[in-house]
């Protein structure tokens, strides 16, 4: 199981790098998925176009995934409907906050040994972790 | 420019949605399986953070060689150094809502792509929580330093 999963896996983050890398090199920006989606959002965010164009570009990935492979990627969501209403609330108001996500803080912000972003990826592993550990796997479906 | 940089995030755009497509990102039962760590623990998810880091640390490091990125004028990188309360508290309610969901920014608009209505009703909660926070926190930080300056 570990065998199978772990190489695509690796493969996926280091596309993921890849694409923060170029995004750095060529725009000098960071890609933190919570800073482009937010700049969409709150509208004073002065580079809307390319946000616009990175936010198409993450919506053709999968289908990308879907031409390159054969099939769609796979997705099973069990948490019920309430509660995945109200883990978008926590996830959207928390990245605005904490001003970063798994991509801004964890991917660039680890790279740049950002002591703020150690120290988000640090807090929000762990409270992810004891939700889970509270709500059980199944617990909110 | 502009149409170089607007081709660039698309590129970009793609690239990571691809990547996330790929890395098992996008299934929210596996991320939930890789933050069970008392449970059947998936440990699999922790190679797309060692593969992004390793390459955007390489990449980084590349990056700081260059006066300016090429296609724009200058880097626009996070000036913040300060590890504040937003920073905790905000880090530690996304924490929650992702190991609620199993779901977090990226995949989150990937999985529109694919058509399932749980995840549309995640999208549309997530933006309005981005709104609400952009609408209230700013008064509320604002309203500190008034605070302040009161005799």
């Amino acid at each position: 199981m570990l065998m199978l999963s772990f190489l695509p896996s690796l493969a996926g983050g280091a596309l993921i790098g890849l694409s923060a890398v170029l995004l750095l090199v060529l725009n000098g920006r960071i890609a933190g998925i919570s800073g482009i989606v937010g700049g969409l959002v709150s509208a004073i965010d002065a580079r809307l176009v390319t946000n616009v164009a990175f936010v198409i570009g993450l919506l053709l990935g999968p289908l990308l995934f879907l031409t390159m492979f054969g099939a769609w990627p796979v997705v099973r969501i069990e948490t019920s409907l309430p509660w995945l209403a109200i883990a978008g609330l926590f996830v959207g108001f928390g990245t605005r906050l904490g001003s970063g996500c798994t991509s801004g803080h964890g991917i660039l912000g680890l790279a740049r040994l950002s002591p703020r972003s150690v120290v988000a990826v640090a807090v929000f592993l762990s409270t992810a972790m004891a939700t889970v550990y509270l709500v059980g796997v199944g617990g909110v479906g | 420019m502009m149409v170089l940089r607007i081709i660039a995030a698309l590129i970009c755009g793609s690239l990571f949605g691809l990547g996330l497509s790929i890395s098992g990102m996008l299934d929210p039962h596996r991320v939930r399986g890789f933050l069970d760590i008392t449970g059947a623990w998936d440990p699999s998810l922790i190679f797309v953070l060692a593969g992004g880091v390793i390459v955007a640390t390489i990449g980084y490091r590349l990056s700081r060689l260059l006066p300016r990125p090429l296609l724009d004028r200058r880097f626009d990188l996070p000036t913040k150094t300060a590890i504040d309360a937003p920073l905790l508290l905000g880090s530690a309610i996304f924490g929650i809502g992702w190991g609620i969901a199993g779901i977090c920014l990226g995949p989150a608009i990937a999985l529109l792509t694919l058509g399932i209505g749980p995840a549309f009703l995640f999208v549309v909660t997530m933006l309005v929580g981005m709104t609400a926070h952009d609408r209230l926190v700013p008064r509320l930080i604002s309203a500190e330093p008034m605070k302040g300056a009161r005799p």
